[in-house]
């Protein structure tokens, strides 16, 4: 059990995500949660043990270590990780609620039904437009919520992104003001900066993602509008059902491209 | 044997429920289970050699240990989860024994043995009473154990062979206090899904009910 799980369950979200969608998935999974498994978390193993303190009272190590780091790095980062990724169950959810509608249809014998078989409906990749373009817009908008709590939050415990070398520290039952050694302190400070930037990454994407989903939104909306007012309906249809297959070769193609596969 | 299990039990799950059973299955899925496997339980890792009294008698550190701690945070954690998790499991047993009852007679005796109606909505109900129950009484035991759900940074100890009242440090208390109360948010979180999931059912069935009956009055 571990971050494979989550990979899992993600890599499903992403046949229906949009390209930016896809790279901010990839940048998640390489740069982030890859980063914490194999390097961040050996950085911040021994965190307590070789926390070192100038004086040899009992239980004063204890305090001052609880003290400089009410929650540590490591765990900041992992939750901030689960956090992130949790909107995106809730695309999940919407495409396997539609899954289920459409299978529903095709077992009533519904003429309106385009598919020929359940195994078509299964592996049919869904555009995000209607209801689904507001449910993968609003787990845009929470995860850009979250990434922002969670860096705030970061900097306002530790006083900024450096990892100091002393601290000094008086709390009970250190007898007086106590020299306290934080280990590996350049290498905490080189990962955390990296985490911050990529965060940093991951919310331009999200920005980005949110901007071109609008923008496609408007455009649509206006493309209706005039169509509407100009021409007749049969028309109109032969149109956007040339626009659907061109949409379906470019992204098909942008996938290729990405490569990234479930 | 590992979380691994679980998971599965849960993937399993999640196709013979409702709606609101398959959000329960992703809290527990993303905020309990992941969040014990990548964060709490390297907090509670060493929780033993960090814990430190001020005093060199052998023997002393152990003792106050088992005395405060009887059954560790994290311990108590992963219980709840299996035993919160297990209920679901009467519901793949009863769909399990449908299907295996259609196999035995050779003829179709359930429309559909996954729908949630008859005999198979009474085990679904019992499943949702006893992970409600389940939630509740670890909650109510975490809170009977450790008085509270706060981690003190002292504690004060003079079993034998303690010489005297003596000051033991715990490691990472704000740490531990934090994940605990993460711990307790969820738990209420899932026991709010399942009474809404269990009101939902029960309303939904006594309308069909009411209606069926309705309509066979009217013939």
């Amino acid at each position: 059990m571990d971050w494979g799980a989550l990979h899992t369950i993600l890599g499903g979200v992403n046949k229906h995500s949009t390209s930016i969608g896809k790279i901010w998935l990839t940048v998640l999974f390489i740069f982030r949660i890859m980063i914490l498994v194999v390097a961040a978390e050996k950085v911040w193993g021994d965190e307590q043990q070789d926390f070192v303190c100038n004086t040899l009272q009992p239980g004063c190590r204890n305090v001052c270590y609880d003290h400089f780091f009410p929650i540590s790095h490591i765990r900041l980062w992992a939750l901030q990780l689960i956090f992130v990724s949790t909107p995106a169950l809730l695309v999940a959810m919407h495409v396997a609620y539609r899954r289920h509608e459409k299978k529903r249809q095709f077992r009533k014998g519904d003429q309106k039904c385009e598919f020929k078989d359940i195994e078509e409906i299964r592996k049919q990749r869904f555009r995000i437009e209607g209801s689904l373009w507001w449910t993968y817009t609003s787990s845009i908008f929470f995860r850009l919520i979250f990434e922002a709590v969670f860096m705030y939050a970061f900097y306002f415990m530790y006083d900024g992104f450096r990892m100091p070398r002393l601290m000094k520290c008086n709390a009970w039952p250190c007898p007086n003001t106590v020299d306290c050694f934080v280990s590996r302190p350049t290498e905490k400070t080189v990962f955390t900066i990296f985490m911050i930037a990529v965060s940093s990454i991951c919310i331009l994407l999200n920005v980005a993602e949110l901007c071109y989903l609008l923008t496609k939104f408007f455009l649509r909306r206006s493309k209706k509008a005039g169509n509407s007012k100009q021409q007749p309906n049969h028309e109109n249809k032969e149109e956007t059902k040339q626009n659907e297959m061109n949409e379906l070769i470019s992204d098909s193609c942008q996938n290729t491209v990405i490569g990234f596969s479930s | 044997m590992s979380w691994v299990f679980l998971r599965d039990l849960l993937s399993g799950v999640n196709k013979y429920s409702t709606g609101i059973g398959r959000i329960w299955v992703a809290v527990v899925f993303m905020f309990r289970l992941l969040v014990y496997v990548a964060a709490a339980e390297n907090i509670w890792k060493r929780e033993h050699d960090e814990f430190e009294c001020n005093i060199k008698q052998p023997g002393c550190e152990n003792v106050c240990f088992d005395h405060f701690f009887p059954v560790s945070h994290i311990r108590l954690w992963a219980l709840q989860l299996i035993m919160v998790s297990t209920p679901s499991l009467l519901v793949v047993f009863h769909v399990a024994y449908r299907e295996n009852r259609e196999k035995h007679h050779n003829q179709k005796l359930y429309k559909n043995p996954g729908k949630i109606d008859g005999g198979l909505l009474r085990t679904y109900l019992i499943s949702l009473i006893l992970k409600t129950g389940l939630e509740i009484v670890f909650l109510v035991l975490f809170y009977k154990l450790y008085n509270g759900f706060k981690i003190p940074r002292l504690v004060k100890c003079d079993i034998k062979p303690c010489p005297n009242t003596v000051d033991c440090y715990i490691s990472k208390p704000t740490e531990k206090m934090i994940f605990l109360y993460f711990l307790v948010a969820t738990s209420c979180l899932c026991i709010l899904l399942n009474l809404s999931e269990l009101s939902y059912l029960i309303f939904k069935y006594s309308i069909k009910c009411y209606l069926k009956r309705h309509v066979k009055k009217q013939q």
